[in-house]
């Protein structure tokens, strides 16, 4: 009785699950087996089977569209509008549709973009006007859409005149059903999407660094607010169709996410944040097409989190690694130092300043952590102790200037404070 | 109404109590989103337990989806601590990817067995009155009815044995940390009964519903008190109402029964967001106009007391000039003055204004608290 609304709620939340045609069975051929992958094979299939060139060119106008937008959203702390917005939708799309009678995917894509802006409407009222807070909105509006979305959907699978075929193919994100009409429909919907984005270049950098100073030049900051996020919803409207709602949230944060790492300048966040979107999508629609039983909106989301990964390990500056390395140094540095130091104070209460002292009292002074010989030596090479005897050091005169130098500007530090 | 109908209402309602008791802590401190992300998560937790024990119906499955809501949470705990980005984007990108692999492993490895993706996620709960706990030929009622009550009875003795723990770290979590009151293991413990109230609760009304009944209640409730107990009882009460209606609207419109509690659950929120008693939009409404013609009162007697005893007292006075001088328009100064005269702070005498000696005094020491502030 109910399994089929079931059935369209789940497909509309996790995309194409179900049996998919994978690329090379459309031509007759079995799909390859998963062990051998073969790269000409998949790039022939690139350029010349229907499916996959379809699904990997949505998917690349996909990627490129919402990983400009959801730069913003991310810059802005909005990362998760785009979880409400997929959700949201779905009223949306079956009251187009019950209002309409039409499954054309503008008719729907209108739908989902009313109601995607309706709840972003509430939500602001929500938190501007209540002491409700910003994520409390979002997932009250989030969820509660959806499930009225639902009531909808039962409704229109009563009606006698109404199968629902076409409403669930869109409902589902189904990327393999992706038609070359959606694709062109995609294509100039983001083109104009991204357009805006170039026209209202300035404006917009202002909105999500700094709107009060925008306020106070005189921009319209409240409406292009408005204009921006009508845009982020339009990206994910565009994407339901391909990986469904769960994941499109996915495809608004994460290429922004991971281009963030590698810049500081809007202009490069944003064109690397297209480019990694881009980047996934090709790849996702190209692995799910080249394994058999690989759902390709999920692929796509597999693909997207590597790319994350990746930058947030390996980003320049801001990089785990690289932090990691930096750390590593500074401790060194810190434990030179503290050698250094400890030395100098142990020869000032001797009168002596190149008297000489044993390895144990210099790891007794350390805290007892090892390392102490070998910070020795890399202070030796540098000519700033000195072996006396075995076991015993002392500080060189240029390091007893460098020492005092380092409490100087230590001393200096602190007064600041 | 008949024994299912019934029983129906019964299930809807313990979910409702269940998700609205760990919703009032999740809305509290900012993390509702979070609901959002365990409820999607525990896919991965019941493909992975289902792996290992090979049937659907175990309770194992429970426990396997309540680990992956804290592997959920502990993942956007570390990726917050790295600080290459927001909360809310390392929410944004954990969920989808463990999501993401729950539904490639059963759409590769779980495809052929009978692991129903479709009734794991979205449940259904005019389906619960047939799945029957039946110990030795007797027939005790609804299975789902234990699960949820089991998982109910866990919630009330967690927030009774942590009540305090929980208020001081919801309020205040540096002072929680100085009382040796562990915020982290609250924060764990938490987010360990959202993941466990939330599997047992999408068995029902499935994962996004889940998130409606978690948070629409606690939320409408926080308009409606400021005290905790009672941000509790009431959101229990409305998830019960929205449970409730929702069955009923179902029926009416022969639609699905959780997406109608949810949308009941919102539509109560709308109700409470305009009329709450102090912080709903009409009652926001009324007193900024409370305070706007009080603020234009003072002004009046202000100015009447300024001019009073002066030459231009003449000019001052007169209705017409309030007009031009205050730049109120007709309307708004006769609705001033009418209420000035009617508190007894001015006489209104052909189309001249003079205060009374109660005005007099009550335009001074508005005049005074105004060179105060």
């Amino acid at each position: 009785m109910r399994i089929s609304d079931l059935r369209t709620a789940a497909a509309f939340h996790f995309s194409s699950t179900g049996a998919r045609p994978v690329a090379g069975t459309s031509s007759g051929k079995p799909g390859p087996a998963e062990s051998k992958v073969d790269v000409t094979e998949i790039l022939y299939d690139l350029l010349f089977d229907y499916t996959l060139r379809t699904v990997a060119l949505g998917s690349a106008v996909l990627g490129i569209v919402s990983g400009a937008l959801g730069a913003y959203a991310v810059l802005r702390k909005q990362s998760l509008l785009g979880d409400a917005m997929s959700h949201a939708a779905l009223p949306g799309i079956a009251l187009a549709f019950l209002l309409t009678g039409s499954k054309m995917s503008i008719v729907l894509i209108l739908g989902a973009a009313i109601a995607g802006w309706i709840a972003t409407i509430f939500i602001m009222s929500i938190v501007n006007s209540t002491r409700v807070k910003y994520d409390s909105a979002l997932g009250m509006v989030l969820s509660v859409f959806f499930g009225f979305g639902l009531v909808l959907l039962t409704i229109i699978q009563k009606r006698p005149d109404a199968t629902q075929a076409g409403l669930d193919k869109f409902l589902f994100g189904q990327a393999a059903a992706l038609l070359e009409r959606d694709v062109i429909t995609m294509g100039i919907l983001g083109a104009v999407a991204i357009t805006m984005v170039l026209i209202f270049w300035k404006e917009f950098k202002l909105l999500s660094f700094d709107p009060d100073f925008g306020a106070t030049l005189g921009f319209p900051i409240r409406i292009l607010d408005i204009l921006l996020t009508t845009l982020i919803v339009v990206a994910i409207v565009l994407g339901l169709q391909t990986v469904g709602v769960v994941l499109m949230s996915a495809m608004i944060v994460a290429p922004a996410a991971s281009a963030r790492q590698w810049t500081d300048n809007l202009g490069i966040m944003i064109i690397l944040s297209s480019f990694f979107g881009a980047l996934a999508g090709i790849s996702g629609a190209v692995l799910s097409a080249s394994v058999p039983r690989l759902p390709t909106g999920p692929t796509i989301v597999l693909s997207v989190s590597a790319i994350v990964f990746v930058s947030f390990l390996t980003a320049p500056r801001r990089g785990l690694l690289w932090k990691w390395f930096r750390e590593r140094k500074n401790r060194g540095r810190l434990r030179l130092e503290g050698i250094l130091e400890d030395l100098y104070s142990l020869a000032l209460s001797h009168e002596n300043p190149e008297h000489a002292h044993s390895v144990s009292v210099l790891r007794l002074m350390s805290g007892g952590k090892g390392g102490v010989e070998k910070s020795l030596d890399i202070l030796r090479e540098r000519g700033l102790v000195r072996l006396v005897r075995p076991g015993e050091w002392a500080l060189t005169k240029t390091g007893i200037s460098e020492a005092e130098k380092m409490i100087e500007l230590r001393k200096g530090e602190t007064s600041e404070y | 109404m008949n024994i299912e109908q019934f029983e129906v209402q019964i299930i809807a309602s313990l979910v409702a109590v269940t998700c609205a008791i760990p919703g009032v802590f999740l809305v509290l401190r900012r993390m509702a989103m979070m609901s959002d992300a365990i409820s999607h998560a525990i896919l991965l937790g019941i493909v992975l337990a289902f792996f290992v024990v090979q049937d659907i119906s175990s309770p194992i499955l429970i426990i396997g989806a309540a680990l992956s809501g804290v592997l959920t949470v502990s993942l956007v705990e570390l990726l917050n601590k790295t600080g290459l980005v927001r909360e809310d984007a390392s929410i944004g990108l954990v969920f989808p990817l463990l999501f993401s692999i729950g539904v490639i492993l059963i759409a590769r490895y779980a495809w052929n067995i009978h692991l129903d993706v479709h009734a794991v996620l979205l449940g259904e709960l005019a389906f619960a009155p047939f799945d029957r706990l039946i110990i030795g030929g007797h027939d005790f009622g609804p299975k789902s009815m234990y699960v949820m009550g089991s998982i109910l009875a866990l919630n009330l003795v967690f927030i009774t044995l942590f009540y305090k723990e929980l208020k001081v770290a919801t309020f205040d979590a540096g002072l929680a940390a100085a009382l040796g009151f562990y915020p982290g293991l609250i924060h764990y413990g938490l987010m360990g009964l959202v993941s466990v109230t939330a599997v047992g609760a999408f068995d029902a009304v499935g994962s996004i519903l889940v998130v409606a009944l978690m948070i629409a209640p606690p939320a409408a409730s926080y308009l409606l008190t400021d005290k905790l107990s009672n941000m509790i009882i009431f959101s229990a009460v409305i998830g019960v109402i929205s449970a409730v209606s929702g069955f009923w609207v179902a029926i009416l419109l022969d639609a699905n029964i959780a997406g109608s509690m949810a949308t009941m659950s919102g539509v109560i929120f709308i109700f409470v967001f305009l009329l709450a008693p102090e912080r709903g939009l009409i009652a926001l409404a009324r007193r900024r106009s409370r305070q706007r013609w009080e603020f234009a009162g003072r002004v009046l007697a202000i100015h009447l007391l300024n001019h009073e005893g002066t030459p231009e007292e003449d000019r001052e006075s007169r209705i017409e000039h309030l007009e031009e001088t205050l730049r109120w328009n007709e309307r708004f100064a006769r609705g001033v003055i009418g209420r000035s005269v009617k508190r007894g702070m001015i006489l209104a005498h052909d189309g001249r204004l003079k205060l009374t000696d109660e005005g007099r005094e009550f335009a001074g020491k508005s005049a005074a608290d105004e060179y105060i502030n």
